[in-house]
């Protein structure tokens, strides 16, 4: 590893354009403003890293009771005594909301696109730093909300992460259906204000605030990543949120926008004439696109770590940023695939199916500029490496059972059993959350100024990447022997009996890597305090935030703005003094 | 070196016409997430229509819409708000041109008089919540001739938009409220200058929205 004093180098190298910049607002002293209240973008991002935190572990101990739940049916659970079916419905409601919303598409946008997103584009903050802290607070004030369903009369809501109607709309069609729902309804629609907000500054920050030199070819495919996340999220966000509105009103005030007549515990319900469809087409218009939310960033981050550690420029830059675009444009196109169980014309359904499919280009064009880019380095097999090949890995077992689950003559057979569980934790879930994994082993030095313990993190590593692929491949074939997702028990079912090893190796598996996140979490906090002192770059990486000081200060660079001559990945540049040329080295632009 | 955008690094940045892109690009993305959700509500609104209902009674399928009958009421709200887009272009002008002349003010020996006679960001507030008031009223009517939230798919949708406008309207007229109280503590003209050619903008495309929504719930049904 090296030594930390490249950066410091090239911190001298800087060049001083502008003496009279000033930060708009001067570093907050009192507690308050510095760290609750912040408007510093470093603050902000992480109050969404650790808000996601503590989200990621309630939502994973929901996961284990269902786990547990499903292979000891009888057994009574700390918290919850015995498990209805309305019980499991509701861990399995909470699970997925909390897991979707507020770890994958808090933590690797809000939280590390916060932190870095400025720093990598050379700016001293985001575009409107009051707007970024009332993100942040309708954030926070959401996960209450949502967490606060579970404490309610009724208790948390059965209608799933999605909320299929009539089951959401009617208050009456279960417990957990009441308050429960109401506040995950009003929950959903304060994230999207936040998330709308956010994403309406990371879009201005990228495209208005980026350093003198750092054209938008010149950016890390982190910010390309971000970038385009947001744009999915400003697209994606409004249209929830006007789903969560008429879902309010036929909650509450009586509509009929997606109930139909419905006879509920042998009432007739009082409404008539609306289409649970038409919430499946706005939900997944949204929907889709938010499962690229959740992985580009770490996409983004692992074309990054591919290229530090290996010490090679990326291969395929270009193709890389269109690839991103592709499947963010592509990503609005395909919802209905979600919907082939739904009711759909064959033609229909043709067309998502195609369409769906076609994105298993841009999809393949990024793992093979991975492998590419790793094909011929120096590799540094250090722990954020590790997570980054690790989802390489799960993007392309997760991702290969995608094209099965596009075609409706297969997905219908599959769409209602594990098979789907066992994909889209992969891809969506485990993948991104492998993201956030290599995105904290890497920029905890810069974040906190010391380095996280290699070997607990190797540890870390291997629990979570051999655990995760024993949880979730045997899904697959629960799925394909027909095993239901949803069900709360199916032990006394006759045609599943063969398969119960299968669900306790499942638990037991899920039990061993579960357990093994403590040792992230020792990890993470003991680095914070007792980690090796960490230098300004030591990664010897060649982007923004390696110039600048460690933590960074207030407004980033110092009151200097950094000046960029080169692209992100200039490693192993012919000619170089260094293996690598970071961007703002202007004595190197004529080597090349 | 010419000078470039990221100069004056934010918000706080000593460049005006640098806040001003910047808060205009801002304001562009903005928009485009309420006009997201705006497009959600009218493909609702379209998809609904279609939609057949079952008599539980003949075990038929029916059509359940019926279009409401707009009050008349709407189109004097119609021209309040439009007038109000005039004086929101006024005072949006002014306040640029109290920037312009403040730094020829700025020049010794220069006197400039950038005061206006009437205020027109107070007759945007006011005829702002005119309009606002305007469809309160608009809703007592339709509460009145026994259409409410719940009476027929048609009339849900009425309220929905009426309601999610004047919500949207409502946040530019707290903009501009915002705008007023930061004049009469003498601000710096430039700051007040920039919220108030955001909330024009704003304004104007809060207008062109309801003439939409009119359009919608007028012809489309």
């Amino acid at each position: 590893m090296a030594d930390g004093t490249g950066g410091r180098e090239t911190i001298m190298a800087t060049r001083e354009i502008a003496a009279h910049e000033i930060h708009a607002h001067a570093a907050p002293q009192g507690f308050i403003r510095k760290w609750v209240f912040s408007l510093d973008h470093k603050v902000i991002g992480l109050q969404y890293y650790f808000l996601a935190l503590t989200a990621v572990f309630v939502g994973m101990f929901l996961s284990l009771l269902m786990r547990i739940h499903l292979i000891w049916p009888n057994v009574p659970l700390p918290l919850l005594g015995e498990i209805k079916p309305e019980t499991y419905l509701s861990l399995l409601t909470m699970h997925g909301t909390i897991m979707v919303f507020f770890v994958l598409t808090t933590a690797p946008q809000g939280g590390f696109g916060n932190y870095f997103l400025p720093i990598q584009i050379g700016a001293a903050d985001m575009a409107f730093p009051v707007l970024n802290m009332l993100s942040f607070w309708i954030t926070f004030l959401g996960y209450i909300v949502m967490l606060s369903a579970f404490f309610v009369v009724g208790g948390a809501p059965l209608h799933g992460w999605t909320g299929y109607p009539p089951l959401s709309a009617l208050p009456t069609a279960g417990p957990g259906e009441g308050a429960g729902a109401d506040l995950w309804v009003i929950s959903i629609a304060l994230f999207c204000v936040g998330a709308l907000m956010s994403a309406l500054n990371f879009i201005t920050t990228t495209l208005d605030m980026r350093a003198r030199g750092m054209s938008m070819m010149r950016m890390p495919l982190t910010c390309w990543a971000w970038f385009i996340t947001a744009i999915l999220g400003l697209l994606a966000f409004g249209v929830l949120f006007s789903a969560g509105i008429l879902l309010l009103l036929d909650r509450n005030a009586g509509t009929s926008f997606f109930v139909p007549l419905v006879v509920v515990n042998g009432q007739l319900a009082a409404h008539k004439g609306g289409s649970p469809l038409l919430w499946q087409h706005l939900f997944w218009f949204f929907g889709h696109p938010e499962v690229y939310i959740a992985i580009l960033p770490a996409m983004g981050l692992c074309s990054q770590l591919v290229s530090v550690f290996s010490r090679k420029p990326i291969f395929g830059y270009k193709a890389m940023v269109y690839a991103m675009l592709s499947i963010g444009f592509l990503g609005f196109m395909v919802w209905g695939h979600h919907m082939f169980m739904s009711g759909m014309s064959p033609y229909t359904a043709f067309a998502f199916s195609v369409m769906t499919m076609a994105i298993g280009v841009p999809s393949a064009i990024k793992t093979f500029n991975w492998l590419g880019t790793l094909w011929g380095g120096r590799i540094r097999l250090y722990s954020p490496m590790l997570f980054a090949i690790g989802f390489v890995s799960l993007f392309v077992s997760g991702g290969i059972s995608g094209p099965f689950l596009a075609q409706p003559v297969l997905d219908i057979p599959l769409h209602d059993t594990y098979f789907v569980t066992g994909h889209f934790h992969l891809i969506m879930g485990v993948a991104s959350i492998f993201g956030i994994f290599a995105a904290t082993y890497y920029w905890f030095p810069k974040m906190f100024g010391r380095m996280m313990s290699e070997s607990l993190a190797r540890w870390h590593f291997w629990f979570t990447l051999i655990g995760t692929y024993a949880i979730f491949m045997p899904m697959h074939y629960l799925g394909m022997a027909g095993a239901t997702r949803r069900y709360s028990q199916f032990t006394e079912l006759a045609y599943l009996r063969d398969l119960i090893p299968l669900q306790k190796f499942i638990t037991y598996a899920a039990i061993v890597t579960i357990a093994g996140q403590f040792i992230f979490l020792f990890n993470l906090f003991w680095s914070m305090k007792y980690g090796k002192k960490a230098g300004d770059n030591p990664w010897e990486a060649t982007t923004l935030e390696w110039t600048t000081a460690t933590p960074p200060p207030h407004d980033n660079f110092a009151g200097r703005t950094p000046t960029v001559y080169n692209g992100p990945y200039e490693y192993s540049v012919p000619g170089a003094p260094r293996d690598y040329v970071m961007q703002n080295d202007p004595t190197t632009v004529a080597a090349h | 070196m010419p000078p470039h955008p990221n100069d004056g690094d934010d918000f706080g940045s000593p460049f005006f016409d640098v806040r001003l892109r910047r808060a205009r690009l801002g304001l562009v993305v903005g928009l485009t997430g309420i006009v997201m959700i705006f497009i959600s509500f009218s493909s609702a609104y379209v998809v609904r229509q279609g939609l057949p209902t079952l008599d539980p009674r003949t075990n038929v399928l029916l059509h359940d819409w019926f279009p409401v009958p707009l009050p008349r009421l709407m189109l004097i709200n119609t021209a309040v708000l439009l007038i109000s887009t005039i004086t929101m272009e006024l005072a949006r002008r002014h306040a640029a041109r109290k920037v312009a002349l403040g730094e020829l003010a700025a020049v010794p020996g220069v006197s400039v008089n950038a005061e206006e006679k009437v205020s027109w960001l107070a007759l945007t507030v006011v005829l702002g919540l005119s309009f606002l008031a305007g469809q309160w009223l608009v809703w007592r009517d339709l509460a009145a001739s026994g259409f409410y939230v719940s009476t027929s798919p048609s009339s849900s949708f009425v309220y929905l938009l009426t309601g999610m406008h004047g919500v949207h309207l409502f946040g530019g007229v707290v903009a501009l409220l915002t705008a007023g109280v930061g004049s009469l503590l003498h601000r710096r003209a430039d700051s007040q200058s920039i919220v108030l050619d955001v909330t024009g903008w704003y304004w104007h495309f809060m207008a062109l929205l309801w003439v939409y929504i009119l359009c919608l719930l007028e012809f489309v049904h």
